[in-house]
C-alpha cells in the first residue's frame, strides 16, 4: 500500500499520464535542435577550441608556461581539479543518497544530475594529468604497474595515489550507475524508432532490455546496491582530495576539518551547478511540469544548510588554529583576511557564507532569475575557497625571503576555459541524444504524485475509498 | 516447417489491475510466461512468485574479492616486492592501506555485480529482444501466456484476461528464429522491409 500526503506538492503538475511522460522526454531526441541548442553548442565549441589551442601549445612547450614558481607550484592547477570534482558530488549525491533516503523528488533531476557528474569528472581529471608534464607517460606512471624508469612501483602511501584510485573509481562506478538508469529509458526510443539507424544505435545502447518482470526485479536491486555502493563513494572521494592536502605540515593544509569539510562543499557546489544547468534545460526543453518550484526549492534549501556547514566550517579553522598555540598556523590564517589576497578571502565568504542565506526567504527560493543568479554566485565562491586554501597558504613559506605573490598567465585562463568548453559541449550533446529526464523511473512516482492518477487510481480501489468520496477522473 | 510459439497477450493500463490480474489467474491454474511493464512495479515478482534477487550476494562476493585483492597487492608489493621505508613507515602500513582498499572494494563490488546482472539477464548491445507490444516500454503493461505450456484453452484464458481488466486481449507468435533473435537477420530485416507500423503508431 502507498501512503499518500494530502499535504505535499504533486511532483508532476499538469495532469500528466505515462504516454506524456514518454512523448515529452522523447521529443527532443528524436526532434531537430532548437536554436538555443546550437547558441549554446556553437559558443562552447568556440571555449573548447580557443582553450583547446592554449592547451596544446602548453602541452608542447611545458607547464612553465602556468604562473607557478618555486613558492607556489600548486596554484589554478589544483584549484580547478578539486573545484570540478565538488561540482562532481551532488550528481551521485542526488541519485544515490536521496535514493537510499526514499526521496522521491529526485527522480526528475537525477539523470542530468549524473550526468553532469561524469563530465565534471571528466573536466577534473585533466588537471592532475595535465600537470604532471609529459601525460603521455606520466598517466601510466600512475597506475601501480611495475616500471622500468626507476622507483619500481607507485607509492601506496601517497594520499596522490588514493586520489588516482578514488577518482578513478568515483568515474568509472558512476558511469555504471549512470547507464544501467538510461537503459530502460534506451529501450523506450527504441522502440519508437521509426528510422533504421536510430532503432539500431538505440537498440544497441539498450541491449535488447524489454522490461520483462524478472529483469526489472534485479535491475531494482542493482540500482539499490550502487546507490549503496556510490554514497560512501561520494563522501570517501572528496575525503581522499582532503587528504592531499591534510596530510602534509604546510600551515593552513595540515587540518582534520578538511574531510568533512570539502565534503560539504563539495555538495555545495555541485547543488549549485544543478540549479545553473536544471533551471537553463527546464526553460529550454520546456520540462516546468516535471522539473517543478519544489524540486527548485528543495535544491535551494540544500544549498542554504551546505553553504552554512561551510561557514562553520571556516570559523572552526580559525578557532582550532588559535588554539593549537602554532605561531605558523595562526599566521597562515590572519594572512588570509587580511594578507595580499583579503579580497579572494572575502569574496569566498560573501558568496559562500552569505549569499545563500537568502534562500531562507520564500519569496527569493522562487524566483527563479534569482535563484539562478545565486548559483553562479556560489560556483565562483567556491573555486576562491579552494584558490584561497592553496594559494595563500602556498605564498608564503617558513623563510621569508621565498615569499611571492602569485599571478596567474594566460596559459592559466585558457586551460581553465578548455575544461568549461569540455564541459558544456558534453553536457548538450548529452541533452540532445539522451533522455534528460528519467522516464521509467518518473513513470513509477507519477501514482503517488499526481493528484489527478491518484484520484482515479482511488476510485479503483473501492475496497478503500467510500463512495462518497471517490472523484471519477477521466485519464 | 518452421514451429511458431503462440503467446496470448493482455494488455493492462494500470498496474494495480495487472497486479490483481496475475494473482487472479495464477490462482486458477494458469501459467504466466512473463509481464512486461515500462517502469518497475513492486510486488509484482511477489505476486508472479519469484524468488528474491540474488544481487546482493554477488555484489558481496565481489566486494569480498576487491578487499582480498587489494591488501594483498599492496602488502605483497610494499611489503616485498620493492620494500622500502616511506616517511618513516613500516613496510606493511595497514592504516595507509585503507583508502585504496576501500576504493577497489567499491570498485570490484560494483562491476562485478553490474556484470552478473547483465550477463544473467542476457543483456547484451546485439541482442534482439523479444517484443510483445511496443507498449510496454511506453505506457501499458503487458502480460505474456504461452498457450502451450497450459492446460487451459485459449478461450477460457481470454476470458479470465477480459474478466480481470485487461484492455485487450491480443495473439502473438514467434518463430524459432525470432526467439532465438539472431542479430544479422534482424539487422537485415529492418533495412530491407524498415520499421514496423506499430512504431509508427506508438508515435501517434
Amino acid at each position: 500500500m502507498q501512503i499518500v500526503s494530502k499535504v505535499r506538492e504533486p511532483l508532476v503538475t499538469g495532469g500528466k499520464t505515462y504516454k506524456d511522460i514518454t512523448e515529452d522526454v522523447c521529443r527532443p531526441v528524436e526532434g531537430n535542435p532548437s536554436m538555443g541548442w546550437f547558441a549554446g553548442m556553437g559558443l562552447s565549441l568556440v571555449l573548447l577550441l580557443a582553450g583547446g589551442a592554449f592547451l596544446g601549445e602548453m602541452l608542447w612547450s611545458g607547464i612553465g608556461r602556468w604562473g607557478l614558481n618555486k613558492t607556489v607550484q600548486w596554484a589554478w592547477d589544483i584549484t580547478n581539479f578539486v573545484w570540478w570534482v565538488g561540482i562532481g558530488h551532488a550528481g551521485t549525491l542526488i541519485s544515490a543518497v536521496l535514493l537510499l533516503f526514499r526521496q522521491k523528488w529526485r527522480t526528475s533531476i537525477n539523470r542530468a544530475a549524473e550526468a553532469m557528474t561524469i563530465f565534471a569528472v571528466i573536466c577534473a581529471a585533466i588537471w592532475p594529468v595535465v600537470h604532471m608534464g609529459r601525460p603521455w607517460i606520466g598517466g601510466i606512471w600512475a597506475l601501480p604497474l611495475p616500471n622500468t624508469y626507476g622507483s619500481l612501483w607507485v607509492n601506496f602511501n601517497s594520499p596522490l595515489l588514493w586520489d588516482v584510485f578514488a577518482i578513478s573509481t568515483y568515474f568509472s562506478v558512476s558511469l555504471v550507475f549512470w547507464f544501467i538508469g538510461l537503459i530502460p529509458d534506451f529501450a523506450t526510443i527504441r522502440d519508437r524508432a521509426i528510422k533504421p539507424i536510430p532503432r539500431l544505435i538505440y537498440g544497441a545502447l539498450s541491449m535488447g532490455f524489454n522490461g520483462s518482470a524478472k529483469t526489472w526485479m534485479h535491475y531494482e536491486a542493482v540500482s539499490l546496491i550502487l546507490a549503496g555502493l556510490s554514497t560512501p563513494l561520494v563522501l570517501s572521494v572528496h575525503t581522499i582530495v582532503s587528504m592531499d592536502f591534510a596530510t602534509s605540515v604546510i600551515p593552513g593544509w595540515h587540518t582534520t576539518i578538511f574531510p568533512p569539510y570539502f565534503v560539504a562543499g563539495a555538495i555545495f557546489s555541485g547543488f549549485a551547478m544543478v540549479l545553473t544547468l536544471m533551471l537553463v534545460t527546464r526553460k529550454l526543453y520546456k520540462l516546468e511540469d516535471y522539473i517543478t518550484m519544489e524540486h527548485i526549492e528543495m535544491m535551494s534549501l540544500v544549498v542554504t544548510i551546505t553553504g552554512s556547514v561551510v561557514g562553520i566550517a571556516y570559523i572552526t579553522e580559525f578557532v582550532i588554529a588559535w588554539y593549537s598555540g602554532v605561531e605558523y598556523e595562526q599566521y597562515a590564517f590572519v594572512n588570509r583576511m587580511t594578507g595580499q589576497y583579503w579580497w579572494a578571502y572575502w569574496s569566498m565568504m560573501g558568496c559562500n557564507v552569505i549569499s545563500p542565506q537568502v534562500f531562507y526567504f520564500k519569496k527569493l527560493r522562487t524566483s527563479i532569475p534569482f535563484i539562478f543568479f545565486i548559483s553562479i554566485v556560489v560556483n565562483i565562491g567556491m573555486w576562491f575557497e579552494r584558490f584561497v586554501i592553496i594559494v595563500t597558504s602556498l605564498h608564503r613559506d617558513f623563510l621569508p625571503s621565498s615569499w611571492v605573490y602569485f599571478s596567474p598567465t594566460i596559459y592559466d585562463v585558457m586551460c581553465y576555459v578548455f575544461t568549461f568548453g569540455l564541459f558544456f559541449t558534453l553536457f548538450l550533446a548529452f541533452a540532445k541524444y539522451f533522455p534528460v529526464v528519467n522516464m521509467a523511473e518518473v513513470k513509477s512516482v507519477l501514482k503517488s504524485s499526481d493528484t489527478k492518477v491518484y484520484q482515479s487510481r482511488r476510485t479503483i480501489s473501492n475496497e478503500v475509498v467510500p463512495e462518497a468520496d471517490r472523484v471519477p477522473v477521466d485519464l | 516447417m518452421e514451429k511458431n510459439t503462440n503467446y496470448l497477450v493482455g494488455v493492462f493500463g494500470d498496474e494495480d489491475i495487472m497486479i490483481k490480474a496475475v494473482k487472479a489467474l495464477r490462482k486458477k491454474g494458469v501459467n504466466i510466461y512473463e509481464v512486461f511493464t515500462p517502469y518497475p512495479v513492486h510486488f509484482l515478482e511477489d505476486a508472479l512468485g519469484y524468488k528474491r534477487s540474488w544481487m546482493p550476494k554477488a555484489a558481496f562476493g565481489f566486494g569480498a574479492l576487491g578487499t582480498t585483492c587489494a591488501i594483498l597487492l599492496q602488502s605483497w608489493i610494499m611489503g616485498f616486492e620493492w620494500p622500502m621505508i616511506i616517511g618513516g613507515k613500516g613496510f606493511i602500513a595497514i592504516p595507509d592501506f585503507v583508502p585504496i582498499t576501500f576504493e577497489l572494494t567499491v570498485l570490484f563490488s560494483a562491476f562485478g555485480m553490474a556484470g552478473s546482472f547483465f550477463v544473467s539477464q542476457d543483456l547484451k548491445p546485439h541482442k534482439v529482444p523479444q517484443i510483445f507490444d511496443r507498449r510496454q516500454s511506453d505506457d501499458k503493461h503487458i502480460m505474456a501466456i504461452d498457450l502451450a505450456n497450459n492446460k487451459l484453452s485459449e478461450e477460457e484464458i481470454k476470458a479470465l484476461l477480459s474478466e480481470s481488466g485487461a484492455e485487450e486481449v491480443n495473439n502473438k507468435s514467434f518463430t524459432e528464429k525470432e526467439k532465438k533473435g539472431n542479430f544479422f537477420d534482424y539487422v537485415a530485416d529492418l533495412f530491407t522491409n524498415g520499421v514496423t507500423d506499430s512504431a509508427r503508431e506508438l508515435k501517434g
